[in-house]
């Protein structure tokens, strides 16, 4: 049994990280911690294993160990023996200069007097018990050589190589692919079947939901709230809780708000801030009808579209293409797209069509070509065979400003020049590079941030700020289409939640089209009018979205649905 | 790390004003011979000593600053326009052009820096000019090749791409956001690239291929005292202090600026 009480932890005189909280974890129990980045949930969970670099108070025991007087030698014994530890980085935390093996044996040369031969043994019985294929081959392989799926079996396997009694999991599942990480999470239950307690730690309620029996929501370094995950995910009683509840975009229909408006510069008259009614979060769940939705407060560019919920009225919208061109409103067509990389097929006869002011979804896992479908579209790379027309015209890169398609990025950072503010930034989108120095003010309520974010430089900004700006300069030019390759993947659920909604009111307002990636089945479907399911290279299935997820005709796709993780 | 910084540029500031204003600090001749006071060592009256003729040292140390900075920022100016061609070429240009840059660059750095230094010596001769010139193409291979680096990683950085999808044309990205990016990374390079060139400005003096004798300049300082070496250490030990004070200050300072752009 470990038991926390009273755990604060602060660094050098600054507020505490964590700040009094109490908890315990039972053998053979998972408790999960959720929180948004920044609210104290990974300090605890190293703390826990003396590894949280501050000054720690309270007591943490380990049955009748304190923990938080323990000293080095004591720790040595307690470290991988009695609590195991697996990571986030299941990209970054092997030594690529090591073979998994050697990586998933130190705990056995440490810490046992096991003979080469038979700790070569146990390493091969250790990986094949966290399911991964074929041991002895990739016992000799190095991290670069492993999926990350594979890679974060193996830090399981290296965590749990010396049968401690507790696991921690920090954020296991969070860079993987969906599947992948079903994979990761029903392994984690198998071991707490048998008997180990597990700390998971995440940002997201859904994947907690799947494995945790008791949860505690923290904000700030608080618990603001903890209970069975029943409970909590039923009968929330704190508004955070209800506000990460809310934010899941798996099951929220298309249009429905995620988040509550942010409190950020919204006062401006051109902001077309969401409406002042109290946030439909928790009510607008459940419900399959689509929430009560604002009119679009602004009288859209160009926007033929109906503003409101139901898009479906829009005409021609069933059947893509139908109309005779002088009244088509695809904007965006691609066919037969081919692209080779050496002997590899990276897409392989992909075709599509987007239509005026909606949002074509591209779900895939790690691989399946996406991206490279992304930078077709937005010729940066040129197919090997196929075309890409923009309003039925073919192109190829030239004339971009007429082309008016702009993008979104995963890493929204690495995409600004970094010795730019965020004034310059939009400033140059803006004027079309001409100045750094316009008023962008407008720009930024528009996508919700506060003007004075002007003068900073993006790196000081949140992951959820960086995206908004990212989003300000893209639309700066008056895009008609929007690629969005993968924009909120590195966002916690909350920033995501706002993200989403942000694009989707400039969507409404501005009438622009999406073509929106992902590899979040319930991001997509909740973002999408019609998706394209892709797997190495190929559209496995493509329609509708209700119609795609609501009677998936492949295999795959099934797979997909099983694995996105819901609160239901 | 900030108390360093401050160190450094006290010292760098020091040696500027002993380069652009020597007589504020030593206002007597560095020349000027007084054949009975020769050999004195270092009392309050002549802080570092004198050397053979009677002359003050501290007043050379402080009059060879000049000419020793002078020296070590011409070749590392010398240097870096080179490279900078060198390493756009190579980084920017077709893949035919990067071959054949970087194989010539391995080339040069067949050489060891100081030994192509004297090869260009030999051929043009000794002197402040030829010196100059020598280590700054000595310096330039090392330069050239961590320009085309910085300027292969930034032409592949995502701005770049994202300047690309806002329409923006290849000329504007290479003006507007490729060479303000690879020079800031340049500027910190320069930086230390400065004391190793006085050090080497000052190793050919020494060996009297630069600055020749009685000139103020640390390095012919140090070749005039070695004959003296086991004797009157404080005419070599003084300009010898100096030249590596100057390369410290210059690498500390440098390593400062690289840590703070890097954080």
């Amino acid at each position: 049994m470990i038991s926390v009480s009273d755990l604060t932890v602060r660094f050098a005189r600054a507020a505490p990280v964590v700040d009094g909280i109490s908890f315990d974890v039972a053998p053979g129990e998972c408790f999960a911690i959720v929180g948004q980045s920044g609210s104290g949930k990974s300090v605890t969970a190293r703390s826990l294993l003396g590894l949280s670099g501050g000054t720690v108070s309270g007591s943490v025991f380990l049955d009748s160990v304190d923990l938080v007087n323990a000293s080095a030698r004591q720790w040595r014994s307690i470290r991988g023996k009695e609590i195991g530890f697996v990571s986030q980085g299941a990209l970054v935390a092997l030594d690529p200069l090591r073979t998994v093996g050697r990586e998933v044996g130190d705990a056995l040369r440490l810490h046992t007097s096991l003979s080469a031969v038979e700790q070569s043994a146990r390493i091969q019985s250790l990986l094949s018990s966290v399911g991964i294929p074929d041991p002895s081959l990739r016992a000799s392989q190095r991290a670069d050589e492993l999926s990350g799926g594979l890679r974060q079996r193996a830090i399981i396997a290296s965590a749990i190589a010396l049968q401690p009694r507790f696991l921690i999991a920090d954020e296991p599942t969070t860079a993987l692919d969906s599947t992948v990480a079903a994979g990761i999470l029903d392994l984690l239950e198998s071991l707490r079947a048998s008997g180990t307690g597990i700390l998971l730690i995440s940002h997201d309620l859904a994947t907690v939901s799947r494995l945790a029996s008791r949860v505690a929501v923290m904000q700030g370094g608080r618990i603001v709230e903890s209970g069975t995950v029943d409970d909590v995910l039923r009968m929330p009683r704190h508004p955070y809780t209800r506000q990460l509840i809310a934010a899941v975009p798996a099951g929220t229909p298309r249009h429905a708000p995620l988040a509550p408006p942010p409190r950020v510069g919204n006062s401006g008259p051109g902001a077309a801030a969401p409406p002042a009614q109290p946030s439909p979060a928790v009510s607008a769940r459940p419900g399959p009808s689509f929430p009560t939705m604002p009119p679009a407060t602004r009288p859209g560019v160009g926007n033929e579209g109906p503003g409101a919920a139901n898009p479906v009225a829009e005409p021609a919208v069933e059947h893509p293409g139908a109309p005779g061109p002088e009244f088509s409103t695809t904007v965006l067509a691609a066919t037969g797209l081919v692209r080779r990389f050496g002997p590899r097929l990276a897409v392989d006869d992909v075709g599509f069509q987007l239509e005026r002011g909606r949002t074509l979804g591209i779900v895939g896992e790690s691989g399946s070509g996406k991206t490279t479908v992304a930078r077709l579209v937005l010729a940066l790379d040129k197919p090997d065979a196929g075309t890409v027309e923009l309003f039925g015209r073919p192109w190829a890169g030239r004339d971009r400003r007429e082309a008016r398609i702009g993008a979104i990025y995963q890493d929204a950072l690495s995409s600004f020049d970094p010795r730019l503010t965020v004034g310059q930034i939009l400033s140059d989108a803006q004027t079309d590079g001409r100045s750094r120095r316009a008023d962008v003010s407008e720009l930024l309520e528009l996508v919700g941030l506060d003007p004075s974010i002007a003068a900073r430089r993006p790196r000081i900004l949140s992951g959820g700020q960086q995206q908004r700006v990212s989003i300000a300069r893209a639309i700066a030019p008056s895009p008609a289409i929007l690629v969005c390759d993968e924009p909120v993947s590195s966002l916690d659920v909350i920033a995501q939640a706002q993200v989403l909604d942000l694009l989707d009111k400039l969507q409404r307002e501005l009438g622009m089209s999406y073509l929106f990636i992902s590899h979040d089945l319930g991001v997509i479907r909740h973002m999408s009018d019609d998706v394209l399911v892709m797997r190495d290279g190929r559209v496995l299935e493509s329609g509708p979205t209700e119609d795609v997820f609501g009677a998936p005709q492949h295999d795959y796709t099934r797979a997909l649905i099983a694995a996105a993780p819901t609160l239901d | 790390m900030k108390i360093r910084a401050i160190v450094a540029g006290a010292i760098l500031l020091f040696i500027a004003v002993a380069a652009l204003a020597p007589g504020v600090l030593a206002p007597t001749d560095p020349l000027a011979i007084h054949p009975l006071e020769s050999f004195r060592p270092p009392s309050f009256e002549h802080l570092f000593g004198t050397d053979e003729s009677g002359r003050d040292i501290l007043t050379r140390v402080i009059h060879g600053a000049g000419a020793s900075l002078l020296i070590g920022l011409s070749a590392t100016a010398i240097g870096v326009s080179i490279a900078v061609v060198l390493g756009l070429l190579a980084g920017l240009g077709p893949r035919w052009l990067d071959f054949g840059t970087t194989r010539f660059l391995e080339v040069l750095f067949a050489f060891p820096g100081l030994l192509f230094a004297l090869l260009f010596i030999v051929i043009y001769g000794p002197g402040i000019v030829t010196s100059t010139i020598a280590v700054g193409l000595a310096t330039a291979p090392g330069y050239a090749r961590i320009i085309r680096s910085t300027v292969l990683q930034v032409r592949r950085a995502p701005y770049l791409e994202a300047a690309t999808v806002l329409g923006r044309g290849r000329a504007y990205r290479i003006v507007h956001h490729l060479l303000p990016n690879v020079a800031g990374s340049l500027f910190v390079l320069v930086t230390l690239g400065i004391g190793q060139s006085i050090v080497w400005a000052s190793s050919l003096s020494y060996l009297g291929l630069g600055a020749v004798p009685p000139a103020p300049e640390w390095g012919a300082m140090l070749s005039a005292g070695r004959t003296y070496i086991t004797s009157f250490w404080w005419m070599t030990f003084f300009p010898g202090a100096f030249i590596v004070l100057t390369a410290v200050a210059t690498t500390l300072l440098g390593r400062s600026i690289q840590d703070r752009t890097r954080s």
